[in-house]
């Protein structure tokens, strides 16, 4: 029976029917509620683990990293400058093939300082060898974490479940959590191969000269690649266990006859769809992008079938450079026959919010005739007097 | 210590060797002794979180390691936020394995400090051992926190308008201690029997416990390798590198000092110190200083021994290896 939970409600109860031994964070907006929902089922006894309270977001990853190489299912959650200042853990999780779950509770990145989301922050480490699922609902979010565990189990890869600040964690929405015989049925105990054990000694984490240190990596892009066997097997399992369909890689939602689409990464999919209702003159199909880590190339591909323009929504900016995410859809469409051309616009920045009046707006845009990356949603009243006279108008 | 005989020290001579030989080390390594010592005095229920540093990286160049227990590197700064996170699950696994976190003095006083601060805080059964050679060596010989005032590093080296480190020793032990822990120490490769001890003595404690360890580096302290023990007990018996055991930050003990040896003793076989004996005013106001510290340490931690001590500074933990160049 569907019951009204705020996301992070619903992602800390989600995470605790999968039962990690050993959970550590350290507070950030807009993650807390997650763990501060998780520190009360501890504290209630309804969540059986080590809850460890550290000191910084450096440690709440070095800590998961310890947990997990010392044989426990280990789970942390942050956001923003969190995700920054532990990114040099981040990098030796995934590098020592540690299998763990973060959320990440999206949010921009200061400077301007601001607590409010986009998705600077897992954008910044899209290249630290984790796998990145991101979420459109919360009822995602709740599915999402708990086949995290299964993927990062059985790849050995650490994933970020990544959720808009916010937009998911701080809103109430209908959904369905599952029981914990359902969850139990679908997630093995934890099983560390390489876990640390004096009856088994073994080095971890040792130093690897040129002569290795290639291949170590090329293994490391190898097992990410083949994760998305494991995210489109865990969506299917899941999926037959609770009933709901998930799209593993890239949801399609439109006609087939549909010549627009436009791509997203999160919660403005919903937005998208509220909008294409009311303004439902031209069919549209509206591609949620939910795994960009493996990025799923054929899945993309099979997904832009019949696409002549392509909307490319970011949420995150790479300053100086194209669209984070429009340069990679733009590569993997690159010599496929009638590949649609890639408009690329950045949107809703540090909680700028996304009103259903953008969706005209990027219908439009795509009669630009040489499509170029922009921001859609700068308002020419706040930018200086020179800019405002020069600079881009939005479409 | 004074209740124990030394019959029975020479029954807990340890057999265990968690750290084999054949790893690369340079000769007279004061760590990689302190680190072997350590592990014959654990012994195999262990857990190891390396911080980045010589150790690591001397010990386990891929496919080799030189390690019979199980042991990690992650990175520099969170060797005790590993350890934290390790023994929290082995915690949760109902395993009595004892975690140790082992780091250099930059993995301790300086890059690792506030992730050990912060393991300290919580609580965790974990023993935190620092390897303490008094600079970055593995980089290159690098002045750290826990270079000592007056010491010419690569980034503090002695010049015409400067004498080498301008600022102080942190004083690590008091930091620590001042978490309250249930026991921190101080140990030097030269009394090896002490330092398994104090080792034995910190794993048998339920919570966090920190040893540092005054450990010589031939490179960076310029000597030579055959004089590392030699160096190392100097420290000791100067009062420079003062024995001391704090449970909740109350000293319970404090290794005596037969023979009170002057700083100079222990500064001259060094060439971080070689600018000390210059004839150079600024020269000898640093070696005052220097003596000034030492005699400070004896007399705060009380240290002067009035009697003879079979475990005392001179007595029979002594090791002299490599000859007695300045007993």
């Amino acid at each position: 029976m569907p019951q009204a939970l705020e996301g992070s409600q619903a992602i800390a109860r989600a995470v605790a029917l999968c039962q990690p031994q050993v959970v550590a964070a350290y507070p950030i907006t807009p993650q807390t509620h997650i763990v501060e929902h998780i520190a009360s089922l501890v504290a209630d006894g309804r969540l059986r683990c080590e809850l460890v309270s550290v000191e910084s977001e450096f440690s709440a990853a070095s800590v998961v990293l310890g947990a997990a190489c010392a044989g426990s299912r280990a789970y942390t959650a942050t956001a923003s400058q969190g995700i920054l200042l532990m990114s040099e853990v981040l990098f030796n999780i995934s590098g020592l093939r540690v299998p763990l779950v973060m959320t990440c509770a999206n949010r921009a990145v200061s400077a301007p300082l601001s607590i409010w989301n986009d998705q600077q922050d897992s954008m910044a480490v899209r290249d630290a060898g984790w796998i990145q699922l991101y979420c459109a609902d919360n009822q995602e979010a709740v599915d999402t974490t708990i086949q995290a565990f299964r993927i990062a189990e059985r790849c050995e890869l650490p994933v970020m479940v990544c959720v808009d600040g916010f937009t998911l964690t701080h809103t109430l929405e209908p959904l369905e959590l599952p029981s914990q015989d359902m969850v139990d049925g679908f997630l093995p105990p934890y099983r560390f191969v390489r876990a640390l054990d004096p009856l088994a000694p073994i080095s971890m984490g040792t130093l690897v000269g040129p002569e290795y240190f290639t291949e170590v990596r090329q293994m490391h892009h190898e097992a990410l690649l083949a994760a998305e066997k494991e995210i489109v097997a865990a969506a299917a399992d899941w999926s037959a266990a609770c009933g709901r369909e998930l799209a593993p890689l890239v949801r399609a939602d439109g006609p087939p006859e549909a010549r627009i689409g436009i791509l997203t990464l999160g919660s403005v999919f919903g937005t998208l769809q509220d909008a294409r209702e009311r303004f439902a003159d031209t069919p549209v199909r509206l591609l949620h992008l939910r795994s960009f880590r493996p990025f799923p190339v054929e899945a993309l591909r099979a997904a832009c079938q019949g696409l002549s323009e392509l909307v490319v929504l970011e949420r995150a900016l790479a300053p100086g450079a194209d669209g984070i995410v429009g340069t990679e859809v733009r590569s993997a469409l690159m010599g496929i026959d009638g590949a649609p051309r890639v408009h690329n616009f950045a949107v809703g920045l540090g909680g700028r919010d996304v009103p259903l009046s953008i969706y005209p707006r990027l219908l439009a845009a795509i009669h630009e005739p040489h499509p170029r990356m922009g921001t859609i949603d700068i308002d020419p009243r706040y930018l200086p007097p020179k800019a405002r006279a020069t600079g881009e108008t939005p479409p | 210590m004074t209740t124990e005989t030394l019959h029975d020290l020479r029954g807990d001579q340890p057999r265990f060797q968690g750290l084999e030989a054949g790893h690369r080390a340079c000769q007279g390594c004061g760590q990689a002794l302190a680190a072997r010592l350590t592990l014959e005095a654990a012994g195999p229920d262990v857990v190891l979180a390396n911080a980045t540093g010589c150790l690591e990286v001397f010990t386990t160049a891929w496919p080799d390691s030189a390690w019979r227990v199980p042991w990690l590197h992650s990175l520099f700064a969170n060797a005790a936020s590993v350890a934290a996170g390790m023994e929290a699950a082995l915690k949760m696994q109902g395993r009595d394995v004892k975690v140790i976190a082992l780091a250099g003095d930059g993995g301790t006083f300086d890059i690792g400090f506030q992730a050990l601060s912060g393991m300290l805080e919580r609580g965790h059964n974990v023993l935190f051992v620092c390897y303490d050679n008094e600079g970055y060596m593995n980089t290159g010989v690098q002045r750290s926190s826990s270079t000592p005032h007056a010491a010419a590093t690569t980034t503090s080296p002695a010049g015409v308008a400067r004498i080498g480190k301008r600022h102080l020793k942190k004083d690590i032990l008091s930091i620590v201690a001042a978490h309250h822990i249930p026991y921190a120490a101080t140990a030097s490769v030269a009394y090896p029997t002490d330092l398994r001890k104090k080792v034995r003595r910190a794993i048998q404690v339920d919570g966090p416990s920190f040893l540092q360890v005054h450990a010589p580096c031939p490179l960076g302290w310029g000597h030579g390798g055959e004089l590392s023990i030699e160096v190392a007990r100097l420290a000791v018996q100067t009062g420079l590198f003062p024995l001391i055991e704090l449970e909740r930050d109350v000293l319970i003990g404090a290794m005596p000092i037969r023979r009170v040896r002057g700083i100079k003793d222990y500064l001259r076989p060094q060439g971080r110190f070689r600018h000390l004996f210059a004839d150079d005013p600024r020269a000898r106001e640093e070696l005052a200083h220097l003596q000034a510290l030492a005699d400070h340490n004896i007399e705060v931690y009380g240290l002067r021994g009035d009697r003879p001590d079979t475990l005392d500074s001179e007595g029979a933990d002594t090791v002299h290896r490599g000859g007695r160049h300045f007993a």
